[in-house]
């Protein structure tokens, strides 16, 4: 288990490390000058050179990425160009957001997706087909164009639930319930709009691993020997049908970070995702590498954990990694 | 192709897609040319299936600037369907370069290839997106080489198992002895077999495709206004959400309507391709 874990780390440090170091060179391949924008038009030859100096851009590029990978190594991420802040404070606010929208979703949209999926598992077909026209529409549904309907209904016309942000402008002076209540108010539509998209590809695959579980012959053989149905579904089809589902789990960390960059921008959201498309649009660069950077981190770690989960839950596949 | 023909995925899906096609190759014909100088304040936020003053029916209504939403969403539908099926054919093309090299030189090379492919398959998508989107003037073209260049994994990784068992056949020996160059086998012996699998991935990829040119001329870092895209076009219509919900929810429909049919038509090309799969699995719908 533990060298197999170690292995995965050293893939994610390599993924890690290869974000970075490709944001690095594309942000040099990209037009534009740093020094000609910094010293503007009237700029002699000699001053662009000098101020190149200073800024050490004169030094051949493998020089330049060693020095800056150590200073972001070392938590040195500058400050953001259009804020002024320090990026790490910057984000520092961003994480905490961006987790718990997306932890969120992540919880409830497997729990909703795997219960959907392993009733079409057994349902009649009638109800199995409805249930996969509503499974394939939820998972063509593009994040925010979901997201913009539900502000419509439940901002506009039904006046209900805020659709901006993550508090009330008053949030700061709230406490207790009524901080929790406010809190809660502005989650429930981004929450709603992350999980419904997530519910659809969950419960196709879902039904999918039950049905392959479901015709194998020891299934045949608890049934013959007398099990409930339920007991059948719950102990012996649902144990293996799961084992892809937890795979799954790592691979769709990558999908659902990017359906939150939609969503969270469209609700205006302070997470990773708004941080990282207010930096595109405004070309604020260091902030664009950290979180960039930053994201990657967080798909990583989130693989790494359905690694632990998947081992967790099948002893062959900790024993394989065991002899490996 | 029979059990295709008796599949009402895939009926429903090439349907469709066919549909949207045929409307967006004779958008001039099926709209109205006139909508993009129009009397702005006599005729904007018109609800769908009303007339203006001059009698002219807006059958999907018209958005704040008067342009007749229909006009719009056809036009729309031949950059969001070519942009998706151009980047879908560049993340095919590269994925079948690497997963045939990687599937057929053994040892480091394809050691070397298969790490590459899982590195980029770890990375968030959306995120390599905006950052290359960032770097470079948004246009159309710009869309295509980044959805193409984020896409291709999935395509390396099947055309590299595919390879690999085929090429351990006996057929493949046999060109070995007749003294045929290895290219010459990939080329001519090997791919054409390893096709089946990729015909499935393009059908599916093309929807997601479609869906992210849409996200990222969303967020303003694709086609640019007032080129029509169903991405642009909905961030538009973000705006009069409140006056004119239907500038935004026209485009959105038509969306989804279209990745339905790409992942439903996928799914049934799947399983009449792999028949083994099929008969464990019965289909969705």
């Amino acid at each position: 288990m533990l060298p197999a874990l170690a292995r995965r780390a050293a893939t994610g440090l390599a993924v890690v490390a290869g974000v970075v170091t490709l944001t690095f060179f594309l942000l040099r391949l990209a037009p534009g000058d740093p020094v000609e924008l910094l010293l503007g038009p009237t700029a002699t030859p000699a001053q662009v050179a000098a101020q190149r100096h200073t800024l050490a851009l004169d030094r051949p590029l493998a020089v330049q990425y060693v020095a800056w990978l150590g200073r972001f190594a070392r938590g040195e991420w500058g400050t953001s160009i259009a804020t002024g802040r320090p990026v790490r404070a910057l984000l520092g606010e961003a994480v905490p957001a961006t987790l718990e929208l997306v932890g969120l979703s992540l919880v409830l949209s497997y729990l909703l997706g795997v219960a959907v999926g392993a009733v079409q598992a057994i349902a009649r077909p009638r109800v199995d087909t409805a249930l996969s026209v509503a499974t394939v529409t939820l998972f063509a549904v593009p994040g925010y164009w979901l997201a913009l309907m539900l502000i419509m209904v439940f901002t506009y016309w039904a006046r209900a639930l805020p659709a901006f942000g993550r508090a009330g402008l008053d949030g700061d002076l709230l406490a207790g319930g009524p901080w929790l209540a406010d809190r809660l108010r502005h989650l429930v539509l981004p929450l709603a709009t992350l999980t419904l998209i997530g519910i659809g590809g969950i419960a196709r695959f879902v039904r999918g691993a039950m049905h392959d579980v479901v015709g194998q012959p020891f299934v045949r053989t608890a049934q013959a020997k007398g099990l409930a149905p339920f007991a059948v579904l719950w102990r012996h089809v649902a144990r293996n049908a799961l084992i892809p589902v937890a795979i799954l789990l790592g691979l769709s960390f990558p999908a659902l970070f990017s359906g939150g960059v939609f969503v969270e921008f469209v609700f205006a959201w302070p997470g990773v995702g708004r941080r990282l498309v207010e930096a595109v649009l405004a070309r604020d660069y260091p902030v664009v590498m950290a979180a960039t950077a930053l994201s990657a981190m967080l798909v990583v770690a989130g693989n790494l954990l359905a690694d632990g989960v998947v081992g967790w839950i099948d002893p062959r596949i900790r024993q394989r990694s065991d002899a490996a | 192709m029979k059990r295709l023909l008796r599949d009402r995925r895939a009926i429903f899906g090439a349907g469709v897609l066919l549909v949207v096609v045929a409307a967006a190759l004779a958008a001039p014909l099926v709209s109205r040319r006139d909508a993009d100088q129009p009397d702005i304040v006599a005729t904007r936020f018109l609800p769908p299936l009303s007339a203006d003053a001059r009698g002219a029916i807006h059958p999907l209504g018209t958005d704040r600037f008067g342009r007749d939403v229909w006009t719009r969403l056809v036009y729309g539908a031949r950059i969001s369907l070519g942009v998706g099926a151009l980047a879908v054919l560049l993340a095919i093309a590269i994925g079948l370069a690497v997963g045939a090299v990687a599937g057929y030189w053994r040892g480091p090379v394809r050691a070397l290839l298969l790490a590459f492919t899982d590195i980029a398959l770890a990375l968030p998508r959306v995120v390599l997106l905006l950052l290359l989107a960032a770097l470079w003037r948004p246009s159309a073209a710009l869309v295509i080489v980044v959805l193409g260049l984020t896409g291709w994994m999935s395509v390396a990784r099947l055309v590299q198992g595919e390879v690999r068992s085929l090429a351990a056949r006996p057929f493949v020996e046999g060109a070995r002895a007749l003294g045929i160059s290895r290219v010459r086998i990939l080329w001519r012996h090997i791919l054409p077999n390893a096709l089946t699998p990729v015909i499935v991935a393009a059908a599916l990829g093309i929807g997601n495709a479609i869906m992210l040119e849409a996200g990222l001329s969303f967020l303003g870092l694709g086609v640019q206004p007032p080129t029509p895209s169903w991405g642009s076009m909905i961030a538009s219509g973000r705006d009069t959400l409140v006056n004119a919900p239907w500038v935004a929810a026209a485009p959105g429909l038509a969306l989804v309507l279209v990745v339905v049919a790409c992942t439903l038509l996928g799914d049934a090309l799947q399983d009449a391709l792999d028949p083994t799969r099929g008969s464990r699995a019965p289909p969705a719908l």
